[in-house]
């Protein structure tokens, strides 16, 4: 069920300015890739493409082409909405909605998408919170608000709530960047047990993680200041981070950038 | 002023220097203080005085039972007794119907500039929003006495006094709903739409939910606000002493027309009246007030 992604000649536009240019590259199927680079470099620019979320800012376009497998999401005939239940997503800051409890929040996206089979939600909920480790934490108190969970616990929640729509591939934009190191922790392992079923490109400003986390990572950066941002090397994990082709990665990972 | 920033200024090197700027300081503090408390003082002397007389004028009227299940028919302004049963049940179904008609153009007016208005539709609308806003009372009635009396030739009846209501309240629903809208964090908004939620789902689903007491809220208050409006029912809405239910046909007494009938008898019992209607005027608004408060308490944005 995970699928594999292939980006080709990728360029990201906020109304005329672009933001990221040529951006070409393959993401395999039970993978974790692992995006880092400077700020502002268009790293969550890329993710945010991967499935058509880009497009809900005022302005955001792209050009080139991204398949999901055989199909191309950018085509004519491709629906944002089907596509954003494929390609799941979680946010920087955890987001749960403040309206739902436990157990609503993880059934949100079915029941949201017209499934009222309480048997099946149910099933659903229990499942999606073991996969995201929340179960053993929040079984006796599902009814409670989401909102009233700790940080980490939340974004384990978020998680959930992502994976129960049974997505192909798991979008994570900066997951632990709000999280203390226990819950990154968490967040982690999760990660590691997620990859055997779901395609996973996470965004990271913590190079530790993404070296811990990732089979592959891509290096993005700007040009020059103001010029768009674009991706300098992509490689295995273990290859850019110990013998990386481009000076400038190595500049980077190694700490002596700018 | 200007000695108090002249010792300040003064570069402080030893200790009495710092004594005496913090001191500078200090005075200004209590000033500003002094200040704010006036200000704040002088606003409730209106406020306290007028509910003060109204209580002292009209409370005995609000304690017996007939004024709460009574009309004035048949009771002229020499005469004793009767109530405001009629009033109070007419301000009420305007308010009711006025409501019924604005909060669904309001909100979906303040949903459209929100969730899906970009470029000149939505400057345009929200411009017009702005100019209503700032349409008085008394204009909005005589438009809809030109439309209705004048254009169509219809009669005057109640139903044309809850369109010029309507014409002031839309305005203040779009507005506070607007605002509360725009406080549902656009993080909700993007973590349904990554869930592969529609737009429209995402906003009956999530976006309203979240934001629903603090709609709540501002609509009470604009009700509020409209009940005591005037000038359209002087307009369009004459004062009958008599129980009216029908909106389309006939006059419908409500609690301003019923102040303004007896505003200028000279006699102890309409005076009394007069007092009353006002004072339940005042309740009615206060309880509305105070249930727009208590639903606020609840809301998810704040």
């Amino acid at each position: 069920m995970a699928k594999r992604i292939d980006v080709k000649d990728l360029d990201i536009y906020y109304g005329d300015f672009k933001a990221v240019e040529g951006v070409s590259m393959t993401v395999e199927p039970r993978s974790v890739t692992a995006f880092i680079g400077p700020s502002g470099c268009g790293k969550s620019t890329v993710l945010r493409t991967l499935n058509r979320m880009h497009e809900v800012i005022p302005g955001g376009r792209v050009d080139g082409k991204v398949m999901l497998d055989d199909q191309d999401l950018y085509a004519p005939s491709m629906d944002p909405v089907a596509v954003r239940r494929t390609v799941g997503m979680v946010f920087q800051r955890p987001n749960p909605f403040p309206t739902m409890s436990i157990k609503d929040n993880v059934a949100a996206g079915l029941r949201l998408n017209g499934i009222k089979d309480k048997k099946r939600l149910d099933e659903t909920v229990e499942k999606s919170l073991r996969g995201a480790n929340l179960w053993s934490e929040v079984k006796d108190r599902l009814d409670k608000p989401g909102a009233g969970l700790s940080g980490g616990q939340q974004q384990r929640l978020c998680i959930a709530r992502a994976i129960a729509v049974n997505p192909q591939v798991l979008l994570m934009d900066e997951p632990c960047s709000a999280l203390d190191p226990i819950s990154t922790l968490a967040i982690e392992d999760l990660i590691n047990e997620l990859k055997s079923q779901y395609t996973i490109v996470i965004v990271t400003h913590n190079m530790q993680q993404a070296a811990r986390v990732s089979d592959q990572t891509a290096f993005f950066n700007l040009k020059a200041t103001g010029q768009p941002g674009r991706l300098v090397e992509v490689g295995s994990t273990q290859k850019i981070f110990s013998n990386p082709e481009q000076q400038a990665t190595e500049d980077y990972i190694s700490g002596r950038f700018g | 002023m200007s000695a108090l920033t002249h010792v300040g200024t003064e570069v402080s090197t030893d200790r009495s220097d710092l004594m005496a700027k913090s001191s500078g300081r200090a005075l200004r503090d209590r000033l500003a203080r002094f200040v704010m408390w006036g200000s704040f003082a002088l606003a409730c002397v209106p406020l306290v005085w007028i509910l003060v007389s109204t209580l002292l004028k009209g409370g005995h009227m609000l304690l017996s039972l007939d004024w709460w299940t009574l009309s004035q028919n048949g009771i002229t302004a020499r005469r004793v007794g009767g109530g405001a049963a009629h009033a109070i049940q007419g301000t009420l179904l305007q308010a009711l119907v006025t409501a019924a008609m604005s909060v669904p153009i309001g909100v979906f007016t303040a949903i459209y500039l929100v969730e899906y208005g970009r470029g000149r539709l939505a400057k345009v609308v929200s411009f017009m929003v702005d100019i209503l806003t700032g349409v008085p009372s008394i204009v909005a009635a005589l438009f809809i006495y030109a439309l209705w009396v004048t254009t169509f030739g219809f009669q005057r009846v109640p139903f044309a006094v809850t369109l010029a209501l309507t014409l002031l309240m839309i305005p203040t629903i779009v507005r506070s709903t607007e605002e509360m809208l725009k406080l549902v964090p656009n993080e909700l908004r993007e973590a349904s739409y990554a869930l592969g939620v529609p737009k429209w789902k995402t906003i009956t689903s999530i976006v309203l939910p979240t934001a629903f007491s603090g709609i709540v809220t501002g609509i009470l208050l604009g009700l509020a606000r409209v009940m005591g409006e005037t000038a359209p029912l002087i307009i369009l809405g004459p004062y009958t002493k008599s129980m009216a239910h029908n909106l389309f046909d006939g006059l419908m007494g409500t609690l301003p027309t019923m102040i303004n009938q007896d505003r200028t008898e000279a006699l102890q019992p309409a005076i009394d009246r007069v007092w009353g209607a006002a004072l339940t005027l005042i309740l009615i608004v206060f309880l509305l007030n105070l249930l727009g408060r208590f639903v606020g308490r609840f809301s998810k944005v704040s």
